[in-house]
């Protein structure tokens, strides 16, 4: 009798708690679903981090929902460039098994190249957390991007160059798309505002040897020379062969874009840094509200002595976008009400006020022109400018 | 002109850098006959050494270099001893298969031990300075790369030439159950020779990190122009090697100065022709 009683019992709590359990999963239903595709494993596996970290960051410093709608990460590893294949079928598994309603990520250019046609069928918008090619955005209305582009780094560059009066620059530009599209956009702001360039160079996107290339560049007597290679340890190379050929003492000014001299890399070029103007979308030395809210978030994440990089906000903006596009849709989830949303984003970011180009679809924002710099025995990149409204894309 | 001479003597330098890299491989190629994809493991292992070594406790830098020197050269025959030699009588394929996979693993050891960064090195003042010579100026830390290169050469020649250990290599290799009727311990020797040659990557991946940086792809990157040195030097000659290395590291400089456009990948085109007119590399097929 007793026994029986006690089974009872159980079976009315399980029955109770099963009650509370379904009650509550029911009041939860309506989420929102950032399906997360970025590099987490393998070489880039370092960069795929700092966006993620600022995705996190975001939510940690703003709370778990926007508009009372709940927004939850679902993160997938595409293990870099060269897997367009894998980050297609990941995507496609977040979309459909998932249920993700928009999707946030992408590093590299033919990663996203690759997922533009699936985007287009599911008709779910994608933030493209870097991806900085020229090409991408046109493959597909649903991407929206919110990091940088080729003509963002070069223009005020070049920009630059013309206002301190140097009239001559030879370029030296990695052999690829991206190195291809700065060429370009340097040449165009250059002489369209009355530089010359004096010759260029094209190097091997791996090229670890720059020390021909760097002596045919001196020998042109250029006033500067505009450079952009890969990262990481191609720029680490390239940084210390300029430095070992002694540029400043021809008298040739070394300008880079942002990336060549990312912050991370800093302590391997040691003195190779020292006067180096490049060009950035983020410095953590900017004074702004946002960038307080956000440093102090990230040292109580990270560590007192983390850096915060360009890639970190990039990924912060991103979720920025997102819970931006719940409030104006009044927390309403389906792709046409968030894509519009999302293409009238404004946003005061860390990195300064950024917003989309709702016909490009592209990101505009502040530049900083940054020179390399000596810091309480640290090299550091200081701000110097600002270049404000800068277009990712020219319309 | 002196811009001319300036890019050859950094094309040698680069050369030199190639030579330390590779003589580990040509010797283990061509002496032991094992093919050894993870060679740039043991250059990354000596990178790692050097920098931990000078970032973290201070150690100078011509002191870091015989040790990673010795450090890798221990590790190369623990891991000879342990795990490579069960590798030797499996046909070339496997041998292939193993390595390459051993290339992998290592980098992905190195990726949790020291993260996906690169790693800062260094150099000393006098190294970094440029020093002029003969009214050309040249980095100093180029002039030292020539110097370690031509010391390496010479050291190795004489080794495997003129000494008794040298001789007995020479004989394991042509006929280990000869050499081994002769009382000559081969085991134990092809334990040396295999430490020998890993001491030698991690010299170069040592002396690598202030020049191409280090991080934990580095095992694979340097391994296509390592196998083409080597390929072209002719597999066990050192001297063919030497010259190899050299080699490529002026052709290189000189075209990417001469016809940028395409001077990146005019040594591929030198390799497929050495190749097809030289498959046994300068050397000839000749050891040492």
């Amino acid at each position: 009798m007793n026994r029986m009683k006690l089974s009872l019992g159980v079976a009315v709590s399980l029955a109770t708690a099963a009650l509370i359990w379904g009650g509550g999963a029911q009041a939860q239903q309506k989420k929102l679903t950032v399906g997360v595709v970025l590099p987490l494993s393998g070489t880039y596996a370092d960069q795929g981090r700092h966006y993620e970290d600022g995705m996190k960051l975001y939510q940690k410093l703003h709370g778990n929902t926007a508009a009372g709608v709940p927004v939850e990460m679902v993160v997938r590893d595409d293990q870099g460039p060269g897997s367009g294949d894998l980050a297609r079928r990941l995507t496609q598994e977040l979309i459909v098994r998932n249920g993700a309603d928009v999707i946030l990520g992408y590093s590299f250019t033919p990663t996203a190249m690759s997922v533009a046609t699936l985007l287009n069928e599911a008709k779910k918008p994608a933030i493209l957390v870097n991806a900085t090619g020229a090409a991408v955005l046109p493959r597909s209305e649903y991407f929206v991007r919110v990091s940088i582009t080729a003509a963002q780094f070069a223009e005020p560059l070049a920009r630059w160059a013309l206002k301190n009066n140097i009239k001559t620059v030879y370029t030296l530009v990695a052999d690829f798309a991206p190195g291809i599209e700065m060429e370009g956009a340097f040449k165009k702001v250059f002489e369209g505002g009355g530089g010359k360039i004096v010759g260029g160079a094209r190097t091997p996107v791996s090229a670890m040897e720059y020390s021909p290339f760097l002596q045919r560049a001196i020998e042109a007597k250029p006033e500067a020379i505009f450079a952009f290679n890969p990262g990481g340890d191609v720029s680490v190379a390239f940084m210390k062969q300029a430095k070992e050929r002694n540029l400043a003492k021809a008298g040739i000014k070394l300008i880079v874009s942002g990336d060549v001299v990312d912050e991370s890399m800093l302590a391997a070029m040691g003195d190779a840094v020292d006067g180096v103007v490049s060009s950035l979308n983020y410095q953590p030395d900017l004074k702004n509200p946002a960038n307080e809210k956000f440093l102090k978030g990230f040292h109580d994440m990270m560590g007192a002595n983390a850096v915060p990089s360009a890639r970190t906000v990039q990924g912060y903006d991103g979720m920025a976008l997102i819970y931006q596009a719940l409030e104006k849709t009044g927390g309403k989830t389906d792709a046409d009400s968030l894509l519009a949303a999302l293409k009238e984003a404004k946003v005061d970011s860390p990195r300064g006020p950024i917003s989309i180009d709702p016909k490009t679809r592209d990101i505009v924002q502040n530049m900083y022109i940054r020179r390399g710099v000596q810091k309480d025995g640290k090299w550091v990149n200081a701000t110097e400018e600002t270049f404000e409204n800068i277009k990712g894309t020219a319309n | 002109m002196a811009g001319i001479v300036s890019v050859i003597v950094d094309g040698i330098a680069y050369g030199m850098l190639l030579f330390l890299f590779s003589i580990g491989l040509s010797v283990t190629l061509g002496l032991m006959r094992f093919i050894n994809l993870a060679h740039g493991a043991f250059a990354m292992f000596g990178g790692y050494v050097a920098v931990t070594l000078m970032n973290g406790y201070g150690v100078p830098f011509l002191l870091l270099l015989p040790v990673a020197f010795l450090a890798t050269g221990l590790f190369g025959a623990v891991a000879e001893k342990l795990v490579i030699r069960h590798v030797y009588p499996m046909p070339e394929l496997q041998q292939v298969l193993f390595s390459i996979g051993l290339a992998f693993a290592a980098g992905a050891v190195a990726n949790i031990i020291f993260g996906p960064q690169q790693q800062p090195m260094l150099l000393p003042g006098w190294l970094s300075q440029r020093i002029s010579v003969l009214g050309l100026d040249i980095t100093g830390y180029r002039i030292f790369l020539i110097g370690a290169g031509l010391v390496a050469a010479a050291a190795l020649i004489a080794l495997f030439n003129y000494t008794l250990y040298g001789a007995r290599v020479r004989a394991a290799v042509d006929s280990r159950r000869t050499a081994e009727g002769m009382g000559i311990n081969v085991s134990l020797l092809f334990s040396l020779t295999f430490g020998l040659g890993a001491a030698f990557a991690g010299l170069g991946g040592a002396l690598a990190v202030g020049f191409l940086g280090l991080d934990p792809t580095f095992p694979l990157k340097y391994l296509v122009i390592v196998l083409m040195v080597v390929a072209i030097g002719g597999p066990g000659s050192i001297a063919g090697s030497f010259a190899a290395a050299i080699f490529i590291g002026v052709i290189d400089a000189l075209f990417k100065y001469f016809v940028p456009e395409i001077g990146g990948f005019v040594i591929y085109a030198v390799l497929v022709v050495m190749m097809v007119f030289f498959p046994k590399g300068l050397a000839g097929g000749r050891t040492a």
